[in-house]
């Protein structure tokens, strides 16, 4: 991570490493933790069994015993594919969760870019997947993969919309693009002349955050929108024909985003890094002691965790949907209902 | 000779051929889709293929026989006793509720009949091995339709039914405990009150996934109106079993014959459903299996002391003739034609099996759905491979 503080002293070789190091624990340590936490344990103790248990305590190394054996794997092409997009394929998809990183506050000074159009930035390269997933499916040759990544960009393209519209709202309430101010925003806020709690926007844009949480869930092609995946009728969508390490990129890229998506929603909703200010006397971001710095990513990371839990809550349990009705749900449900939220949000904005 | 000149002539030419070319374009391509022979939606190895219009289907057909295994012909040189180690790998979830109609041909042939406990016994494990098969079934429709939850709670409580089959019979898939005559041995001790505890946990898992699918409006959605199947379409197609059933017809094999079974000694119902949808077919399975338990349990409160054997010759040998017997099996009708010549082994033997006519409807039934549907009736039908191959 970089600190604004150390800018100064450092060589530019330097503060480059420390982003690209840091870059690398922002995207991978969030995907460890669910596949670990999530996709191994709780979703074993939700189906009755004990998962992962003999690759160290309680089968915590298996991830790497997993990653270990991907390595290990034969790179394997179909006969009939156009290698070189097969090849860059996951690279793309695994650079979209790159790239929306980027954007994330992580504390006082701890951030990549603090850039003014951090939300617009957000909004438009988290659909740079969606170039990944259709080329894969295209460049297979495989009837299957290409449906899978037909469907893909069909649906990712419909929840951009609902998900651009669900954020416009809280750009509305927050008065400001950039990421770190919508974190100052909530945290020095107050509820009807109350600061105890700041004001996260959970609570006066619920609706937006709902249906941010929906539309996230079918960015990442989770269940009950994995219907580009779909396992028992595509055989993996897209993925069917990678294996090995280009397999590997596009499971770490599909967790990751689902890491980096619930740090964005947490900075968005629920105040980010951040604590009140109240509670430190803190007005503004200047205030901020330094420590901030080392307790803000753990902040962040311990509601990434929750909303994440969430998301694979979700996953674990319901069934999924046909392509037309996912479409019909976005169109017919979620925008209109977060444009009647925007149309809202501006009324009271204007009227207090 | 043309009024027109040689290079207007090639400009019309090319021109009719760009048309041509455009029309072709317009033109969306048909798209041949192989689902299977490996497919996780196919349960083994089945072959559907479709003919694709973007993700519709305009034609289907299934393609079976990629695990023939020769049952018929190899009844011919085994004799009968060794005949129920085959048929009982036909419905591979059910297997006891195979060799039960053969061995009834037998009897019948021989003019044998089973002790009234070794009746009520037979039926007893024929309904556990329905149990057995259709709560696999009711979780595996949770992968299909992409819950991955529901089918770990299946193998947990299917596993308490198979234990129960292997505490009887020795074999927990293929129990091979069918005799000319009776049955191998009496049940072992304490299988009464542990069958009655076990039929207490199916009843609740029946509730959980009532709860966890049936209810559930993504599952109804997916379920509900696809692949309708009218009254008589499913008769003209010959199907039996609870995908007749879903289609209103009230037919079941097990009340509408006098077989020498306990069937008609207890109290139970057939389930029905007007709708003949997805919908219908996994809900009389769901409201079949809690009957199935029902029956069971009055079962094991009336069941009668005695042998468990009738008197039959140490070398069974059938006289000469033709029989047939089916019973209602946990996929459909299921029935064996049984031809003897006086020897110790069948001379033919033709295997009706339930999943072969149920799936006949298939390209009826694929006619227009989109891909998505075609695993959603697929799922539905329940068909096992070595049902329809044998």
């Amino acid at each position: 991570m970089n600190a604004a503080v150390l800018s100064a002293d450092l060589a530019y070789w330097a503060q480059s490493l420390l982003r690209v190091l840091g870059g690398l624990v922002a995207v991978l340590l969030p995907a460890g933790t669910i596949v670990y936490l999530f996709l191994f344990k709780m979703m074993s103790f939700m189906q009755s069994r004990l998962g992962p248990m003999e690759a160290g305590p309680y089968g915590s190394m298996q991830l790497f015993a997993e990653v270990g054996k991907w390595l290990q794997k034969e790179d394997i092409y179909p006969a009939r594919a156009d290698r070189f997009l097969f090849k860059i394929a996951p690279l793309i998809v695994l650079a979209s969760t790159f790239l929306l990183v980027v954007v994330v506050p992580f504390g006082p000074d701890a951030w990549f870019t603090d850039f003014e159009a951090g939300v617009f930035y957000m909004l438009a390269v988290s659909s740079v997947s969606v170039l990944g997933i259709l080329i894969a499916g295209w460049s297979s040759a495989n009837k299957y993969s290409l449906l899978g990544g037909l469907r893909a960009a069909g649906q990712l393209i419909a929840y951009e919309l609902p998900m651009v519209l669900a954020v416009v709202g809280v750009v509305i309430q927050a008065g400001t693009m950039n990421m770190q101010g919508i974190v100052v925003a909530q945290n020095a806020g107050s509820m009807f002349g109350w600061d105890g709690l700041g004001n996260p926007y959970v609570l006066t844009q619920f609706v937006g955050f709902v249906i941010f949480m929906i539309a996230v869930q079918a960015e990442l092609t989770q269940t009950p929108f994995d219907m580009p995946i779909a396992e028992s009728e595509l055989v993996s969508g897209y993925m069917t024909e990678y294996s090995g390490f280009r397999f590997l990129i596009f499971f770490i890229g599909e967790f990751a985003t689902a890491g980096v998506f619930s740090m964005i929603a947490s900075v968005l909703f629920l105040g980010g890094w951040a604590v009140p200010f109240s509670w430190f006397g803190w007005t503004n971001l200047n205030d901020i002691d330094n420590w901030m710095n080392v307790a803000g990513p753990l902040i962040l990371f311990t509601k990434m965790v929750v909303l994440s839990f969430i998301i694979m809550w979700v996953r674990f349990s319901f069934p999924r949907f046909r392509e037309d009705q996912l479409q019909r749900f976005a169109w017919k449900v979620l925008i209109p209902v977060s444009l009647v939220n925007i149309m809202l949000t501006a009324i009271f904005k204007v009227a207090f | 000779m043309s009024l027109l000149g040689d290079r207007q002539q090639l400009a019309y030419i090319a021109s009719q051929a760009a048309d041509a070319r455009v029309n072709v374009e317009l033109e969306t391509e048909g798209m041949t889709l192989n689902i299977g022979p490996q497919h996780p939606a196919t349960h083994g190895t089945l072959r559907i293929i479709a003919r694709l219009d973007g993700e519709q289907v305009i034609w289907a057909e299934p393609s079976a026989g990629y695990m023939h295994r020769g049952y018929e012909k190899l009844t011919e040189v085994r004799t009968y006793p060794q005949v129920t180690a085959l048929v009982n790998r036909i419905d591979w979830l059910g297997s006891f509720a195979n060799e039960v109609p053969f061995i009834l041909a037998a009897e019948k042939l021989m003019g044998v009949e089973a002790p009234s406990r070794a009746q009520h016994i037979r039926t007893i494990l024929f309904e556990l091995s329905r149990i057995a098969n259709v709560s696999l079934f009711l979780g595996d429709l949770g992968v299909q339709l992409g819950a991955v939850t529901p089918v770990f709670f299946a193998f947990r409580d299917r596993e308490y039914v198979l234990n129960l089959i292997e505490a009887a019979t020795g074999g927990r898939f293929h129990p091979n405990f069918d005799r000319i005559g009776g049955l191998k041995e009496d049940l072992p001790a304490g299988f009464i009150d542990e069958t009655r505890n076990v039929m207490k946990k199916l009843r609740t898992f029946c509730d959980q996934i009532e709860d966890l699918l049936f209810g559930n409006e993504i599952f109804q959605s997916r379920t509900r109106g696809i692949g309708v199947i009218p009254k008589d379409v499913a008769l003209q197609y010959g199907m039996s079993g609870a995908n007749l059933r879903a289609s209103g017809v009230d037919w079941d094999l097990r009340r509408d014959q006098s077989l020498p079974m306990a069937w008609n000694k207890v109290d139970w119902k057939v389930i029905t459903h007007p709708d003949g949808d997805s919908f219908a077919r996994c809900w009389v399975r769901l409201q079949e299996v809690r009957e199935s338990t029902r029956i069971v349990d009055q079962l094991l409160d009336t069941i009668p002391a005695g042998p468990v054997m009738a008197k039959v010759p140490k070398i069974i040998k059938v006289p000469e003739g033709e029989a047939w017997v089916s019973t209602e099996n946990p996929l459909g009708e299921m029935g064996y034609y049984v031809v003897s010549q006086g020897d110790m082994g069948p001379f033919r033997v033709k295997i009706r099996s339930a999943s072969f006519n149920n799936i006949s409807i298939v390209p009826w039934l694929l006619k227009g759905v989109y891909v998505p549907d075609i695993i959603t009736i697929l799922a539905s039908l329940y068909f096992i491979l070595g049902d329809i191959d044998r």
